[in-house]
């Protein structure tokens, strides 16, 4: 437990310095925080997901779901679950990890051998950050197998674009010999891969989900209409506990994500998919109740409260929304042996 | 940052183990049970089922064992209490008891109250009702009216209650009533366990919107209660009222009440496959595995003797949603009549949740309640 405090208490006092509403401005401006990801580095952040003996922070997944969730709340504009998860990869595959932010994707990507290495070549399309990131890690599938490859910034073309919230998800143009150490055996598939990235998603929406009640309740006690602050009627009081319900099982939904991807192992699929499928749904009815809340000022583009409802319509559609993952659970349900869903319930 | 406490619930081996006897004994017993017979869960009264999990000791299993209990973890009784309500047995006889009246009984009980009846508790002999509402004291628990009056080697009480379920089945009820008007409202409040043979206690039939007779009202006409049937300290009934909820609340009768129809459901969807009744199936996988890991968390808090009562609302208001949504999801899916007396298992259980379905966000707390003390856990309040 007290690991537990002492990464979320880094986590919390770094982000409220750096992670501040300008460097988000600013991001959506397309300037990337240096100030706030040297911070996040030098915490070892980036090394939270690989385990003790292999160099890392060897996180719990309480404390993995914390710092993610942290750094959602504050709106942190960098790729930090993204180059956690390529970082923890990289290490699985024995590939050195490189300096900087770091996209990772699943492409239509080809490996040739070449003299000098591998030639890899072919499209990724919608990878966040990458534009902006200093190496990119794809999971291909090489002969049958899935390979992974590490490729340096000047390998590959983007084209820039953004989500919702206007987070960079660029298009990239892949062409580059690399050397034969920055190609391995992938710890993962293009399936892996996806519900990896779904459930560092989920994490994230439950994150900004906290702010956006946290938010909502502050506001509902400083905001006075009829002569006394709004969060003393009732109706307002009612919506709040229902959306704070909604925060609870995304919360909950959030842990089951890590324990998802830090611990691996039978049913982790299942995991991440009613992770991905429950936060996407609250999010929706989170980021709603906060702006009623709100009222006009949490509409402005002035106030902060959309750097996280934005993100959250963003992110719940992103690498598979509720329906995806919902069919998978459902297939998964309809195909468990014993014909019963309360087997798979028990076990997920 | 807002923080609700829901620590990572734990997961033993011994805990599985008991998951698979549970599941033998139930496949066993509930070979031939109905839809419409499964459904209720809960709800459904069968004597001889309480005795023989009695016998298996899977009644008061966290008690002491000098009281009949085996002394189990809250995560273990758990284990058991979700599969019976998966599995649609009828476990309405002793639930109460179980659940609320003989912690109640543990924590605030005499040495000889407990000797008597935890025991026959544990062996599934000996029922209770809750005697709290009252036609002018329903969400307003405070309100009550049904007065006890000191007098000589006891109290003598009269009133009424209302919406007391399996009254007429029950040995005893916990009665909570005024004993003074002194203070505030919430003060002069008390606990009494009685005996609901006690001459001047009269049990009359409420039935439900579907006609089915589990409700009653009880009058107390002048009835003398002897000293020793005070349950805790006089004037604390409020405080005791309040730590009987947070048993009452949070459990995983919560959030399965429609736990055999979403199950009937699914077995449809598995016959004809649809994109969206597969869709549907896999929704409710991902509320319930959430929802189950919502109130396991609280279960290990209450192993560890916190006071969940916050956490206990969010589990119950969240459970009563998805219970409430079920009937309304699965006919979207399905064209089925629902009716008791088709032949179908579907159209069974669609007839009975759909009729049951306003209770879930009444009993034990209403959704107006539950999201006061969730708004005061936010500080709105």
């Amino acid at each position: 437990m007290a690991e537990v405090d002492l990464i979320a208490e880094t986590a919390e006092r770094l982000l409220a310095d750096f992670a501040t509403p300008q460097a988000a401005d600013a991001a959506e401006n397309g300037v990337f925080p240096d100030a706030l990801w040297r911070a996040v580095e030098e915490a070892g952040f980036l090394l939270a997901l690989i385990p003790e003996e292999a160099g890392g922070l060897g996180v719990d997944p309480e404390s993995a779901a914390g710092l993610l969730r942290r750094s959602a709340y504050h709106a942190a504009p960098i790729p930090l679950a993204e180059t956690m998860l390529a970082a923890r990869l990289l290490a699985q595959a024995g590939i050195n990890l490189p300096a900087g932010p770091l996209s990772l994707a699943c492409g239509d990507v080809e490996l040739t051998p070449v003299p000098s290495g591998w030639r890899v070549q072919g499209k990724a399309t919608r990878v966040a950050w990458g534009a902006q990131s200093a190496a990119l890690v794809v999971v291909t599938a090489q002969d049958g197998r899935a390979h992974i490859a590490l490729v340096p910034r000047d390998g590959y073309a983007a084209t820039a674009g953004r989500n919702l919230a206007d987070e960079p998800r660029d298009d990239l143009s892949i062409a580059a010999d690399i050397p034969p150490a920055s190609v391995a055996a992938s710890p993962v598939d293009a399936e892996g891969l996806l519900w990896r990235l779904a459930a560092l998603r989920a994490i994230q929406m439950a994150g900004a989900m906290e702010r956006a009640l946290d938010l909502s309740v502050a506001y509902a006690g400083e905001r006075s209409q009829f002569g006394k602050p709004i969060g003393r009627f009732q109706a307002i009081q009612q919506a709040l506990a229902s959306a704070a319900g909604q925060v609870a099982a995304a919360v909950s939904a959030a842990s089951l994500a890590a324990e998802a991807v830090v611990n691996d192992g039978e049913n982790a699929s299942l995991r991440a998919a009613v992770a991905k499928a429950r936060c996407g749904e609250a999010a929706g009815s989170v980021a709603g109740i906060a702006h009623q809340i709100h009222g006009a000022i949490g509409f402005s583009h002035e106030h902060p409260l959309r750097l996280v409802t934005r993100r959250l319509w963003a992110w719940r559609d992103e690498h598979g929304p509720e329906a995806f993952w919902n069919r998978r659970l459902g297939e998964a349900a309809l195909a468990a042996p014993g014909g019963s869903l309360w087997h798979l319930i028990t076990a997920a | 940052m807002t923080r609700f406490d829901f620590p990572a619930p734990s997961r033993s081996e011994a805990e599985e183990a008991l998951r698979a006897e549970v599941r033998s004994f139930l496949a066993t017993e509930l070979t031939n049970a109905r839809a419409i017979d499964r459904a209720p869960s809960w709800s459904g009264f069968d004597a001889s089922f309480s005795r023989k999990l009695g016998a298996r000791g899977w009644i008061g299993m966290t008690w002491p064992r000098r009281y009949g209990g085996r002394e189990a973890s809250f995560l273990e009784r758990y284990v058991v209490l979700e599969e019976l309500l998966a599995a649609g047995a009828p476990v309405a006889a002793h639930w109460i008891a179980d659940r609320q009246s003989g912690p109640l009984l543990l924590r605030y009980g005499t040495e000889a109250q407990r000797e008597a009846i935890l025991p026959r508790i544990a062996a599934g002999e000996c029922f209770f009702c809750i005697g709290m509402s009252e036609p002018d004291s329903g969400s307003d628990l405070a309100a009550t009216r049904t007065r006890a009056r000191p007098v000589e080697g006891g109290w003598r009480v009269s009133g009424a209650k209302l919406w007391t379920t399996y009254a007429h089945k029950s040995h005893y009820m916990i009665l909570f009533c005024r004993t003074s008007d002194e203070g505030e409202r919430n003060k002069g409040l008390s606990q009494f366990l009685v005996e609901m043979t006690t001459p001047g206690v009269t049990v009359r039939p409420v039935c439900d919107i579907s006609g089915a007779h589990h409700f009653n009202e009880v009058h107390f006409d002048d009835v003398f209660l002897p000293a020793d049937t005070l349950l805790g300290t006089p004037g604390q009934g409020w405080a005791q009222v309040m730590n009987e909820l947070a048993f009452e609340r949070s459990g995983p009768e919560r959030f399965l009440s429609s736990f055999t129809l979403m199950d009937e459901f699914s077995k449809v969807v598995r016959a004809e496959p649809t994109s969206g009744g597969t869709e549907a199936v896999g929704r409710f996988v991902a509320h319930l595995v959430t929802l189950r890991r919502l109130s396991r968390s609280v279960a290990t808090r209450l192993q560890a003797g916190a006071d969940p009562t916050l956490e206990a609302a969010l589990v119950k208001d969240l459970g009563a949603l998805l219970e409430q949504d079920t009937p309304e999801i699965v006919r979207r899916h399905v064209a089925a009549e629902p009716s008791a007396e088709a032949p179908d298992d579907f159209a069974q259980a669609l007839a009975w949740t759909i009729q049951n379905a306003p209770a879930f966000s009444l009993r034990g707390g209403t959704r107006e309640i539950l999201r006061g003390i969730i708004a005061r856990g936010l500080g709105l309040r």
